[in-house]
């Protein structure tokens, strides 16, 4: 297992939106958390409280866009790694290894190299000619657009969307995801458009598109462009100016700010967690169309997410760092790295306490949510303390789950709009005009 | 790459630099702006080579340098009965990548303005280049018309 995940877990790298790909690792738990990663990207819009069957979409991460957080591209492991594991086959049974590398090759089909074992490390010792083919090119843009963490990011936006206490507005929530997804894909590809060389030297980042040269800078930055433009303008033509502001500021920010910043100082951490907490506050603001309380306090909450996800993950990608010239905390500064990552554990607790005070959800969710982070809070302990791989990874994995485990109870704790209202309704009858006023 | 191929051809990563070489086709009618860009892409690309191929090899010896100091005040030999060479585990390492990092640190800002300045100065001469080919190409079509 352990062998399986180091594998995995080459080059994990600065997210840009701090989120790593999903990992598919032969273990159980993982892969039904899979299963249930891909059924949470639906939105199941069954509007019954008791059951909150609104099945939100699932802001896992994927290594990392909008912040790729340097890391964020996660090992999604290079395909060519998957030959080293069969010898780990023979310790495991014939089902649980047949398992695996269904999963292998259904995550390598969503991955970066779509090319089978073998194939693929065969290829890239060929010379290739550099010619754009048409037909890769979706491909291609999707790899440079960091299409999944895009995805994620997009899916934090909507839950900031949904906890907005406004009725819900479908053109308007789509406008919204939709421009915060073409931002994100115009700010990943100027990010890879920046870090060729950089990217080229770590094995996470070793297989992107411009480093193998499928595409040009010129195209990528047209590309970029082409995403940016419009993105930012049905933001702020289509939603509200506030939003269009906030993304071209994260844009800008993620560009100019965080990207050079990872060479520079290890300050870029918490300008990439202000990167990746900017999002929920635009799907917020989209919504009401204007920063409240409440936005910040959604930020606030990813921005605190961030630490520890990114600081475990980067704990094992020091060697990379080192020889990349990446100032990264867990290289130059490894205590802070892991006293940083705890004490935002527990500010989850503080944040999540905060939440029905601004009268966003009702008292339920501190206290629901107060099992999760007590033990994401146990595991940034047991990171600071032990300062070893294996804690490292445990935190990781934990963050994974999460945050989309936590922004799910926020949802179904929310707080009613018009329960607000009408306070002295009976609990039942208040539910019922609910759901006539927001069905359509 | 082969002789009748109008385009470039990259090859596999360097062993040194990781960096994959590119060789430039040369059109037999080059204007002087894309002899620009190709000096430019030449240049850039002979510098990056250079840089990270020293670059990634001062990090290995200086990686096995630091292994064996180590193992030495433990009073470990390099290779163990079964031949295998010993190496340190991660939070040994640890003190050697913080070293490493802080001493590149300079070299590393000098090298990402350079390659900043290169890659915007490239990127933009390959804008430069498309236009006038589009412009040509449009010239070219409506002659075509026209005739």
């Amino acid at each position: 297992g352990l062998f399986v995940w180091r594998l995995r877990n080459t080059g994990v790298q600065q997210i840009p939106y701090r989120f790593v790909p999903l990992y598919h690792i032969a273990n159980d738990r993982l892969i039904t958390f899979q299963y249930f990663n891909f059924l949470k990207r639906m939105y199941v819009t069954q509007y019954n409280k008791d059951l909150s069957q609104r099945a939100k979409p699932k802001s896992d991460s994927i290594e990392s866009p909008f912040h790729e957080p340097q890391q964020l591209d996660q090992g999604k492991k290079v395909a060519h790694k998957i030959s080293p594991l069969s010898p780990v086959h023979q310790s495991w049974s014939e089902t649980a290894s047949r398992n695996e590398l269904r999963e292998m090759k259904s995550a390598a089909e969503t991955e970066d190299s779509v090319i089978p074992v073998g194939a693929e490390s065969k290829e890239d010792r060929q010379w290739k000619e550099m010619k754009l083919r048409l037909d890769d090119l979706p491909g291609i843009l999707a790899r440079l657009s960091k299409i999944k963490l895009t995805a994620l990011v997009v899916s934090t936006a909507s839950a900031g969307f949904a906890m907005a206490p406004v009725p819900f507005e479908l053109t308007c929530f789509l406008l919204a995801s939709l421009g915060t997804g073409l931002a994100s894909c115009a700010a990943n590809s100027i990010n890879q458009f920046i870090e060729v060389p950089f990217d080229s030297n770590m094995n996470r980042t070793k297989n992107r598109p411009l480093v193998r040269g499928q595409i040009s800078p010129l195209l990528a930055v047209c590309f970029a462009a082409s995403c940016g433009v419009p993105g930012i303008a049905l933001l702020t033509l289509g939603v509200n100016p506030l939003t269009g502001a906030l993304g071209a500021f994260n844009i800008f920010l993620y560009t100019c700010c965080y990207t050079p910043l990872k060479r520079m100082s290890i300050a870029n951490t918490w300008v990439g967690a202000v990167v990746g907490a900017i999002p929920p506050v635009m799907g917020w603001t989209a919504a009401t169309g204007s920063l409240d309380a409440g936005a910040l306090l959604l930020g606030g909450i990813l921005y605190s997410w961030q630490f520890p996800h990114f600081n475990a993950l980067s704990w094992g990608l020091r060697e990379d760092y080192s020889r990349g010239g990446y100032c990264m905390m867990s290289v130059t500064h490894p205590g802070l790295c892991r006293r940083v990552a705890l004490r935002h554990c527990l500010a989850l607790i503080g944040l999540s306490a905060v939440a029905p005070v601004l009268d966003i959800t009702t008292w339920t969710f501190p206290l629901i949510s107060l099992p999760i982070n007590l033990y994401i809070s146990y595991l940034g302990f047991r990171f600071y303390r032990d300062a070893d791989r294996s804690s490292s990874r445990k935190l990781f994995f934990c963050s994974l789950w999460h945050l989309p485990m936590l922004l799910l109870v926020m949802f179904t704790c929310k707080k009613s709009v018009l329960e607000k209202e009408d306070k002295g309704d009976l609990p039942g009858r208040s539910r019922e005009r609910a759901m006539e006023i927001r069905l359509p | 790459p082969p002789a009748h191929s109008h385009s470039d051809w990259i090859g596999p990563p360097d062993k040194h630099s990781n960096l994959r070489p590119i060789i430039f086709y040369v059109p037999p009618e080059e204007s002087a702006l894309e002899w620009r860009l190709r000096e430019a892409r030449q240049e850039a690309q002979a510098s990056n080579q250079r840089f990270w191929a020293l670059h990634n090899r001062a990090f290995r010896q200086e990686k096995e340098e630091f292994i064996y100091s180590r193992l030495k005040a433990k009073g470990v030999e390099m290779r163990d009965e079964s031949g295998q060479k010993a190496t340190l585990n991660a939070e040994e390492m640890a003190d050697f990548y913080k070293d490493f990092l802080s001493k590149n640190l300079k070299k590393h800002l000098q090298y990402n303005r350079d390659w900043y300045k290169r890659n915007f100065r490239i990127t933009f001469l390959m804008g430069q280049v498309a236009l006038v080919r589009a412009l040509r190409w449009l010239r070219q079509r409506k002659k075509n018309i026209e005739q």
